[in-house]
Parts: C-alpha cells; sequence; structure tokens
C-alpha cells in the first residue's frame, strides 16, 4: 500500500448525506456525514449490517444516487459534476449478478464491453483470457447464464468489471449468500486482482474475515455513519481491553454494541414489519 | 499499471465511444431475438395471420359490389403499417421495464454511455427489425389477396415510412420514461396509450367516421398522417407534392417528439437518480 500518493486519490469523500422519503413515513437517513478516502491500489473495506448504508454507499459512488450534501471525487473529478468521466473510470459488483439471464456469458460480456467503447474485436479475446482466468470452461460459453452456478455468475460479473479496465473498483457483497466453496474460489479472484491489476478497490461485506484478508483498512458502518475506519490491528488496538489483542468480532461489538448478526436480523425484522 | 488499464479506448472521441455503445444496445437486442427465435415466429405467424383475417373483410365486402380489392388493399395497410409502428413504440417504451425485469438497469446507467445513445442504439435495432418483419408478412400476405398496387407510389411510400419511423421513436421515448418514475404502473400507462392510439388513428376506417371529439385526439396522433399518406400513396399513387398533408405533421411531430423525448428522458433519469428509483423495487 502506498504511503505516498502522486495525484489525486483514487477516491475522496467529504461530508455525504442522502435521505430517502417514504410515503407516510419518517424519512430514511442512509448516509449522514460519510468521509471516506481511498488511495491509488488501495483496498478499503466497508463492515456494516443490513440497511446501515453500505449499497447506497456504493451507488453514490456510482453516480446511480445523487447525495443530497456533499462531494465525491474519483481520481480527482468531481463526479456529480463530471459523471461522464468517472463513469468510465470506475465499473462495479454487486450482491446480485444482474446479467440478461437468457443471453451467454459471452453476449453478456460483449454488450458490457460496448458499453464502455470496446468494439468486439477488441473485447473478444479479452473475455476469452478473462473467463478462463477465472476457471470457466469455455464450451459453456454460449449457454444462456441462467444455467450457471451462482458462484460462477458472480465470477462473471467480476469478469464484466475487469473487461473495462476500472481504476477504481467496487465490489458491493460479491459474497453473500454463497456456498462456502464458491465464495473462496470468489474472494480468490478478488485477491488475483489485488495482487495484479493494481486497482483501487471499495469492498462492501458482512464477512469479517473476508475483510481481514482482502483488505487494507477497514471501515465500520452502523445507521448510515462510519463510526471507524483503521487497518485491522489499528482497530484492533483503539478497542484493546485486556493484554491480548482482540478479534474483529469483538472490535464490532465493542464499536457498535453488538454483533454483526444481531444488528443485521434486527435490520431485517424491522424491515418486515415495514414491508 | 496493469496490462488491462492500456486500453484502447483511451484515446478514442467521445462520438466514437458513443457510437459504438449504441451498436452495443442494437446488437445486444439481436442477441435477444436470437435467443427467444422460437417466440419470434410465433409472433410473427400471429401478425401475419391477424392482417390475413382483416384482409379477408374486404373480400366478403366485394361481393355486394363495392371495389373489394381497393378496400382489402385499405385494410391490409392499416393492419401491417399498424403492426409496424406499434411494434416500434413498443420496444422503444419498454427500454426501462425490460432491464429493471432483467435487474441489468443499473449497469446500463452507470456506464458512460448516454440515455440518448441508449435510445438511438434501441430505435436502429427496432426499425431494422420491424422492416424485416413487416417485408416477410407483407411478402406472405400478397401471395393470398389480390391487392390493389397497381398505382403505387413506392417513393411517397418509403418517405412516408421513413418519417412516421422517426415520430413513433420520439413517441416511445417519451413513453420510455414512466416506468423509469413508476416501476409499477408505467408500462400499464403506456398499454392503455396504445390502446387508444389504435382506436382514434384510424387504422382500420377513416378517421371521418369517428366522433368529434375523437377526431380531435387523431390530429395529435402520428399514426393518423402514417396511414392517410401510405394509403395515398399505395393505392393512389400520390407523390410526394401530394403527400405534403400527410408529410408535414409528421415532420413537425418528429422535430418536436424526438429531442422532447430525449429531454424528457434525461430529466427522468436526474430525478430518478435523486430520489433512488433506479434500484430494482423498494
Ligand atoms: N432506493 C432506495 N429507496 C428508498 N430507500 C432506500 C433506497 N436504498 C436504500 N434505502 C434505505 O436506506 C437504508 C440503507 O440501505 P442500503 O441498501 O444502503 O444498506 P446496506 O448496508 O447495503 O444493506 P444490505 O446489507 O442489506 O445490502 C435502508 O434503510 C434502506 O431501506
Ligand atoms: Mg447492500
Amino acid at each position: 500500500m502506498p504511503l505516498t500518493t502522486i495525484g489525486p486519490r483514487a477516491l475522496e469523500i467529504r461530508g455525504v448525506e442522502k435521505s430517502f422519503k417514504k410515503r407516510r413515513q419518517e424519512p430514511v437517513r442512509a448516509l449522514r456525514g460519510i468521509d471516506l478516502t481511498i488511495d491509488k491500489g488501495e483496498v478499503v473495506g466497508i463492515l456494516g449490517p443490513n440497511g446501515s448504508g453500505k449499497s447506497t454507499l456504493v451507488r453514490v459512488i456510482s453516480t446511480l444516487i445523487t447525495p443530497d450534501a456533499g462531494t465525491v471525487d474519483v481520481f480527482g473529478i468531481d463526479a456529480l459534476h463530471h459523471p461522464k468521466t468517472v463513469q468510465k473510470m470506475m465499473n462495479r459488483v454487486s450482491v446480485e449478478a444482474s446479467f440478461f439471464k437468457k443471453l451467454s456469458a459471452r453476449e453478456n460480456l460483449l454488450y458490457g464491453s460496448k458499453l464502455y467503447g470496446l468494439t468486439s474485436a477488441e473485447a473478444s479475446p479479452r473475455i476469452t483470457e478473462i473467463l478462463e482466468g477465472i476457471g470457466f470452461r469455455m464450451k459453456r460459453a454460449g449457454e444462456p447464464m441462467e444455467n450457471l452456478s451462482r458462484g460462477m455468475q458472480q465470477k462473471i460479473a467480476l469478469a464484466r468489471a475487469l473487461l473495462t479496465s476500472p481504476m477504481l473498483l467496487l465490489l458491493d457483497e460479491p459474497t453473500t449468500g454463497l456456498d462456502p466453496r464458491s465464495k473462496k474460489d470468489v474472494q480468490a479472484v478478488i485477491w488475483d486482482i489485488r495482487r495484479r491489476h493494481d486497482a483501487s478497490i471499495l469492498l462492501c461485506t458482512h464477512d469479517m474475515g473476508e475483510a481481514e484478508e482482502l483488505c487494507d483498512r477497514i471501515g465500520i458502518m452502523v445507521d448510515g455513519e462510519l463510526i471507524a475506519i483503521d487497518t485491522a490491528d489499528g482497530l484492533k488496538r483503539k478497542y484493546q481491553s485486556g493484554p491480548e489483542l482482540p478479534t474483529l468480532e469483538d472490535v464490532f461489538m465493542a464499536a457498535t454494541g453488538t454483533t454483526l448478526e444481531e444488528a443485521s436480523m434486527e435490520e431485517e425484522e424491522k424491515e418486515l414489519v415495514t414491508a | 499499471m496493469s496490462e488491462l488499464a492500456h486500453a484502447p479506448r483511451a484515446e478514442r472521441p467521445r462520438w466514437l465511444l458513443e457510437l459504438i455503445a449504441a451498436w452495443g444496445f442494437a446488437q445486444r437486442n439481436f442477441f435477444l431475438t436470437k435467443r427467444y427465435f422460437l417466440w419470434e415466429v410465433v409472433w410473427l405467424a400471429y401478425a401475419t395471420v391477424s392482417a390475413m383475417s382483416i384482409g379477408f373483410i374486404g373480400v366478403d365486402v366485394d361481393r355486394g359490389g363495392v371495389d373489394g380489392a381497393r378496400l382489402t388493399t385499405f385494410l391490409l395497410i392499416g393492419s401491417i403499417l399498424w403492426g409496424y409502428l406499434s411494434m416500434i413504440f413498443d420496444l422503444l417504451s419498454e427500454t426501462v421495464s425490460w432491464e429493471r425485469w432483467e435487474g441489468t438497469i443499473e449497469y446500463t446507467f452507470m456506464s458512460p454511455a448516454s440515455r440518448a445513445t441508449q435510445l438511438l442504439g434501441t430505435s436502429i435495432y427496432a426499425i431494422a427489425y420491424g422492416v424485416a418483419r413487416t417485408a416477410l408478412i407483407f411478402g406472405i400476405v400478397s401471395l393470398f389477396f389480390d391487392m390493389d398496387l397497381s398505382n403505387a407510389n413506392y417513393f411517397s411510400a418509403l418517405v412516408i415510412l421513413v418519417l412516421c419511423s422517426i415520430s413513433l421513436v420520439g413517441l416511445g421515448m417519451v413513453a420510455a420514461v414512466m416506468p423509469l418514475l413508476s416501476p409499477e404502473k408505467g408500462q400499464q400507462v403506456s398499454s392503455i396509450f396504445t390502446a387508444v392510439l389504435l382506436l382514434v388513428s384510424g387504422v382500420y376506417y377513416s378517421v371521418s367516421v369517428l366522433p368529434g371529439w375523437m377526431q380531435a385526439i387523431a390530429k395529435f396522433s402520428p399514426i393518423t398522417y402514417a396511414l392517410e399518406g401510405m394509403r395515398a400513396a399505395l393505392l393512389d399513387g400520390a407523390t410526394l407534392n401530394e403527400t405534403w398533408p400527410s408529410i408535414w405533421p409528421l415532420l413537425i411531430m418528429g422535430a418536436i417528439l424526438v429531442p422532447g423525448g430525449l429531454l424528457i428522458f434525461r430529466a427522468g433519469e436526474r430525478y430518478a437518480k435523486r430520489t433512488g428509483l433506479l434500484k430494482r423495487s423498494g
């Protein structure tokens, strides 16, 4: 991780606020005064329970949601005023794979890369290369996406993002809901991206182990607020009470007063009540 | 930096990037057509049969001493042109709802391709697909009917076809914004809109037989002028000059609807991004 970077940071967010109005209800404050930076080549994780605002943050960065207040700069460019320039520099993988289900992996990837200005001739060899790299058997490249496993779909979503050579990669719970094996597979692909492509990454997750293993710094997000952000060791030292360093679970507990599972359960119950 | 970071697109001018993206939208729709090929065959058969069932009305009337061939041709032009134009309208108005349903909408909207490009690519495909399909239906139907096309002025017909395609693209763009604003109701509104167009535009009868207030609505439907012009060209061999009463309204509507549709669509996009409506549901 570069401590001093030349030029602008990969991501610089200042004072971002977002509320959603709901019919006949209090508005939901999904993001409250978020400040966050990611250096070039850095991987920053956001740990937070369901409904804490992680996806909203990712959507604000990817220009899908306009914040009520605050600034978002991607490689020094104001994302709110120059969305086009910023859109070219990033891509995203979310919890749902989000493909045309009847189209094949190859067709979906050709489409995805054309949106970013790559012709079929340019994209084709790279599609083959990237798909082979993630262990996809090319003889399935013509099969509809819906026939592939969730884990494989998620890896293809990573391939789609890689194809457009993003300088900033937004990963919003890429492994949530996968079986343990596929989860390891997808994490291995992310690890590989981190090692080879030198992209700057924002990784939102529920998974403590994933955050600790893949991220240079980890932020803890609760109710739209980023209450702490540091290296895993830094967080542990900050919340250390006894002679031994606590685990990340303990840190989360100390910082939020609850475990990640409990906080997620509560939020799910809230959603059920309001739904 | 990584080997991937040196993509050639970095040096491409903006217009070329948008053109490649427009091609991407058209190609994606082509992939979808290919994938749903059996459905295409079914729809083609359905459209052909429904045109034929209308055409037989003309044949039936023939026995009463009316010029049956002319009526048959009148009806078939109505049925086939309506099939073409309503398909263009549907394809465009479903731009957003389709992607919402597939769950790809956020990926499309966060890409650097502009909304104008998306709509342009969709229109290119809609028109190419529509023309191919319509030619097929026309070919099949003409085997079964004795049509009155001896005077036809095909050049005027082509001009009318181009102009009304553009108007319908514009109308479709305006309709496409509704599913953006209301995930559930948007598509319902455009279905009702299609039904009204079918009623007032004189697809199977002259607009002059309608009650006055419906005739007033018909004046605002591009399909009214498309049918008038097309029938004048194909049945009576009207020259470009003679079809001018149909051409100028189509020109004006196209000139208002296309840029207007784009503006509305962009405003809808901004609104959806402020209120968080792009997300698939709630
Ligand atoms: N588009 C939207 N419209 C209305 N409310 C929204 C929208 N997106 C998010 N919210 C609300 O904002 C809050 C934060 O949601 P968000 O999806 O950002 O959380 P999250 O941390 O990603 O949760 P999860 O782990 O479940 O994905 C929630 O209360 C949610 O209901
Ligand atoms: Mg989320």
